[in-house]
């Protein structure tokens, strides 16, 4: 399985669901919270930032399932589901992920046919990766 | 120059190709030069006049390599453009740039792949490129197949388009290439429940809804206008030429600006419009870059045939065959003829215009070529 090859923007977002918690770069002069990590914010150009905790609720805004040919770690759990979810409180921040039927799952605990673009989910963490879970 | 930009400046006077197959024996530097070579001899131009080069990043054969081998002379253009097949267009482009401001006189565009029978990009794991790769790879989401399924499904959710729809693109590309004998697909139809029982390959993405992997090499010459006149060829110009890369965009996961669903397709569009006297429904016939069926409606729609969310409507009724109100992908396509990155369909739209495909479209005059949507793309715009 492929673990995150992470930079020097990116480095916190993974240092924080280490430690189990789902939290978002914002801008610190702006306030605007912007995914993925970038070094200044889009918006008012400011290069100060800041890692927001978000509330880990989220719904499902598209889902695919993967056949093989895949790599082999992820071969042999296909077909599984890979989502983008919208969090709750913005809407526009989107994340790609996994719903697994409980933290620490396979990523084909979770049966595609029960998905649904709209769904609610929650998030959870596992080895240092985010997964969602049915809310 | 000003406010005309680079409208029917240029011209392409010579195509060139290799044989496509799955596997092919030669390497991709040798194709590339045979494709160049093929270009040149179309147009009646000798390798010692050509003095610019296009190509994509992702080309292996270097153009140091490429005009060692050929035989060029002077070197005084040369580039490369990025993005994957969001280059294949703006390799002509850049040429007629280059020619209309007085930086070259002859130029060639090419792409040698192997990809038939060479390694898939997307199963290298000591590099996740882009680096944006850690937001989508650890998860499963590994092929491109996989980063525009995600976009297909929420574009059939929100608008009703249906595997039908999808269908009907990779009908009308294969019975292109059936008629076209230098196409992988030629002499093998498709059928609809074919289509339907075929395997997944990432829900709802089945395997027809899928390019090619072929080995091949494409290439075309660009000249100037006055050029043009004197040429072995019927000149095809270039009326209008664009790139597009929109605001927040974020390569083929594309799920991180406002509004995923409008590509770099709008931008281009938006552009190659403006710096045309022509609108979508003066356009003859359409080469629309489909890796992927469901990248043909988001195009339609970018590129003004139809309304927003009516993209997969648009192919009903044979809109998109021979005859129908917009014939795409005349030679099959990457989906039926040859993937090589697009660059087939520059060369088809080439071939229609000189009346000369396999597929001719009565009396073509105008012809829309586009690159990869998904990824920052590029479009032309063909008249003869």
């Amino acid at each position: 399985m492929l673990s995150p090859v992470t930079d020097t923007d990116g480095a916190p977002f993974w240092e924080y669901a280490a430690r189990g918690e789902l939290r978002v770069q914002a801008c610190a002069d702006c306030g605007e919270l912007r995914f993925p990590p970038r070094p200044c914010c889009p918006h008012c150009q400011s290069f100060a930032s800041e890692w927001r905790p978000v509330s880990g609720r989220g719904r499902v805004w598209s889902y695919v399932v993967p056949h093989p040919p895949l790599l082999p770690g992820y071969a042999e759990q296909a077909p599984y589901n890979v989502v983008v979810v919208e969090l709750e409180e913005a809407p526009r921040i989107r994340l790609v992920g996994n719903v697994v039927a409980h933290a620490g799952a396979p990523l084909n605990s979770f049966d595609p046919a029960r998905l649904r673009i709209g769904a609610r989910v929650r998030a959870v963490f596992s080895g240092g990766l985010p997964q969602w879970v049915p809310a | 120059m000003a406010g005309a930009g680079l409208k029917d400046a240029a011209a392409i006077v010579g195509i060139g190709q290799t044989a496509f197959a799955r596997q092919l024996a030669e390497d991709e530097r040798t194709l590339a030069c045979r494709a160049v070579l093929a270009a040149l001899d179309d147009a009646g131009i000798a390798p010692g006049e050509v003095d610019a080069l296009a190509s994509y990043t992702m080309e292996q054969t270097d153009e140091v390599e490429l005009a060692k081998a050929v035989g060029f002379g002077d070197l005084t253009f040369f580039g490369k453009v990025g993005y994957g097949g969001g280059g294949s267009c703006a390799t002509v482009a850049h040429l007629a740039a280059a020619i209309a401001s007085g930086q070259a006189t002859v130029g060639v565009a090419w792409r040698s792949r192997k990809r038939g029978s060479g390694p898939r990009p997307w199963t290298d794991t000591a590099v996740q490129l882009p680096t944006p790769g850690q937001w989508t790879r650890p998860f499963g989401l590994l092929r491109p197949v996989d980063e525009i399924a995600m976009l297909a499904r929420r574009y059939m959710h929100e608008y009703g388009v249906t595997r039908d729809h999808l269908f009907n693109v990779a009908l009308a590309c294969r019975n292109r290439a059936n008629q076209n004998p230098a196409a992988v697909m030629y002499e093998r139809p498709l059928t609809r429940e074919m289509y339907m029982t075929s395997r997944w390959i990432s829900e709802p993405l089945c395997l027809y809804d899928n390019c090619l992997e072929t080995d091949g090499a494409l290439a075309c010459v660009v000249v100037g206008r006055e050029r043009a006149r004197d040429c072995a060829r019927q000149p095809v110009y270039v009326h209008a030429a664009a790139q597009g890369l929109p605001a927040q965009h974020h390569g083929m996961v594309n799920y991180w600006n406002d509004d995923p669903l409008t590509g770099p397709a709008w931008t281009a569009a938006r552009h190659l419009w403006k710096h045309a006297d022509l609108t979508p429904e003066d356009v003859d016939v359409a080469q629309i870059y489909d890796a992927f069926t469901a990248l043909v409606p988001l195009s339609l729609e970018g590129y003004g045939f139809c309304a927003r969310g009516e993209g997969g409507a648009f192919t009903e009724q044979g809109a998109l065959e021979i005859g129908g109100r917009l014939p795409v992908n005349t030679g099959g396509g990457g989906l039926s003829e040859a993937y090589v990155h697009g660059f087939n369909l520059v060369n088809e739209g080439v071939k229609q215009l000189r009346g000369t495909s396999t597929a001719q479209v009565p009396g073509a005059a105008t012809c829309l070529v586009t690159a990869g949507e998904g990824v920052p793309t590029s479009a032309l715009l063909l008249r003869s």
